[in-house]
């Protein structure tokens, strides 16, 4: 190699180096606020989980898997894992379905589209903590519009929200009013990036508009069908705010989910260790979610 | 025929679910403006009166709660359009060694939300002496991993070519992502701060942890504590007021710019 072309390559090399540390001056900032408040934070909870961690302890004592035994044998952490599977069945397939069925409503030639979408979409742009608000008094007994019209059908008094078999499905209920418009402006997105010659072809062969929802509409919306699931799943698992303002846990931990439970025991217990396993095993849940998103997209259908 | 008895069955029927899913909002307006008494009414059947908001107005600092919230969201979306700028530059502009590491990290923040971390979070802003501040309420925020997603996005679109006559004609880095790049990209800027403002509007549990004085509580803080107080149990007219008042901006806000609204709520679902 002769003289000329070593420095070309050493300038082009100084240039390269040049043009990374630029790149990452400007990712600084943002690089900064992530490794602080979402790396850290995610490695200080795992690392804490070894640890026992209580109110007035200086420095953590290490103890192994403990913490983890403990929790799988309690009893409490039980009925929380419980309650938080059924809050996401009860949660999850609902505005699932609901949002599809009113993006289908949407994506139809009406006059009443501009009601039907401000109607169904309008709960999300409120705060949780509002709708909490409403529904708590929805749900009052005697007082409440809810039992007023249950009284009215004959049915006898209900108090919801300190009911152990009815306080989760009063809660999904509120969850569900809330968030199904959520998920129908990507069941939407999904429904409009289906080409519409085949429909024209569908209806030239006389298919029935049952039959061409089953074998067209539902077949092209799987990719949109992975994707709703994948967050209804996060947003059911993430959300609390209504458990704050609705029931805080009552009764007796029947309305405790694992996020809730974490918050008890890192701001009412302050117990650190156990509420860093506790967020340990949500990560986990977490991760597992969007990697069964990840998995499924490799082999998912392509009609387009 | 068949076909439109059966469109005008679905229409029916989508209309009826449509009006269901008002009642909590009609009876939320019905009940603020209605003054109080011993039983609740979907519709009005009294004069409208304010009494309720003036009630509210004078027992919780509504003013100081709302002036929190605006400054909390107007900061953060600030801090946010400039740090995901120029992030979004780097990863959307530029090809460099260390691409992809950037790219899992933003990937993991895109799947662990804030919410989950609000223990380690919170030993860290109390560290740094920031709990009970606006500023901490901000700080996990301000770099923002699904703004810088979606700005990167817009920003690939733009053709080189550009930026390179630019480049030709003396301008920076710097000012080629703010002169050209940001005004390019105005419908991802405006998608991002309708998500970014409604989130930080509406978001509860973080604030709710990181205050402790009503200096620096935010609206839905606020709702929540005068909700839960024993005096409100059973006076649901005062909490409709408030809630009301909380919700009114970003409600009206979408009944006026309905279809902005669904398309940066559809752009959130980019991942």
């Amino acid at each position: 190699m002769n003289h000329p072309e070593k420095a070309m390559m050493r300038r082009s090399g100084r240039l390269q180096l040049r043009n990374d540390m630029a790149a990452w001056l400007l990712l600084l900032p943002t690089l900064i606020f992530m490794l602080t408040f979402s790396i850290y934070p995610i490695m200080r909870s795992i690392y804490l989980s070894f640890f026992r961690l209580e109110l007035g302890m200086r420095t953590p004592e290490p103890i192994g898997i403990a913490n983890y035994q403990y929790l799988f044998h309690n009893y409490l952490f039980k009925k929380v894992m419980r309650n938080t599977g059924i809050s996401v069945l009860l949660t999850v397939i609902p505005t699932m379905v609901i949002g599809l069925l009113f993006a289908l409503a949407v994506n139809r030639r009406s006059r009443m589209i501009g009601l039907l979408r401000t109607a169904f979409f309008y709960p999300v742009v409120m705060p949780m903590i509002a709708a909490a608000c409403i529904w708590k008094f929805f749900y009052m007994p005697q007082l409440g519009l809810i039992s007023k019209t249950l009284a009215a059908f004959g049915v006898g008094e209900q108090n919801f929200l300190s009911s152990r078999s009815l306080v989760l499905p009063a809660l999904a209920v509120v969850y569900i009013w809330k968030d199904s418009g959520y998920l129908m402006v990507f069941w939407l997105s999904g429904l409009q990036g289906i080409d519409q010659q085949l429909y024209e072809a569908a209806e030239i062969d006389g298919a029935s508009s049952v039959r061409t929802f089953f074998s067209i509409t539902l077949p092209l919306l799987m990719p949109t069908f992975l994707f709703v699931s994948t967050m209804a799943l996060t947003n059911s698992l993430k959300l609390v705010d209504h458990i704050m303002v609705m029931t805080e846990g009552a009764p007796s931990n029947g309305s405790t989910t694992l996020l809730y439970y974490i918050y008890l025991n890192a701001f009412n217990n302050f117990d650190q260790g156990i509420a860093s396993t506790l967020t340990t095993i949500m990560l986990v849940i977490m991760v597992a979610v969007t990697m069964l998103q990840y998995l499924s997209t490799d082999n998912r259908i392509h009609y387009n | 025929m068949k076909r439109r008895i059966n469109s005008m069955l679905l229409s029916g029927f989508s209309g009826l679910v449509s009006l269901l899913w008002l009642i909590p909002l009609v009876w939320l307006c019905t009940t603020a403006f209605t003054p109080p008494e011993y039983s609740m009414h979907l519709l009005p059947h009294t004069m409208p009166s304010l009494s309720n908001f003036k009630y509210v107005l004078d027992i919780i600092p509504f003013w100081r709660y709302f002036i929190n919230t605006v400054e909390i969201v107007i900061l953060t979306f600030g801090i946010q359009f400039i740090t995901v700028s120029m992030a979004a530059y780097a990863l959307g502009a530029m090809r460099f060694r260390g691409e992809k590491i950037m790219f899992l990290l933003i990937f993991i923040q895109l799947t662990i939300p804030n919410d989950v971390l609000i223990l380690a979070n919170y030993k860290t802003l109390a560290a740094m002496r920031l709990t009970d501040t606006k500023l901490g309420i901000m700080l996990p925020y301000l770099g923002s991993a699904f703004g810088t997603f979606l700005v990167r996005q817009s920003f690939k679109t733009i053709p080189v070519s550009l930026s390179e006559a630019a480049r030709i004609d003396g301008c920076s880095t710097w000012s080629i992502i703010w002169r050209i790049y940001v005004p390019c990209s105005k419908p991802a800027f405006v998608s991002m701060g309708l998500m970014s403002v409604s989130y930080h509007w509406n978001n509860y549990l973080w604030p709710m942890v990181v205050t402790s004085s009503v200096e620096n509580r935010p609206l839905t803080v606020g709702l929540a504590i005068f909700a839960k107080s024993k005096e409100s149990g059973t006076q649901w007219f005062y909490v409709c007021a408030a809630t009301l008042m909380i919700i009114a901006p970003l409600v009206i806000g979408f009944f006026i710019f309905q279809r902005k609204f669904i398309n940066s709520f559809i752009s959130s679902g980019i991942k």
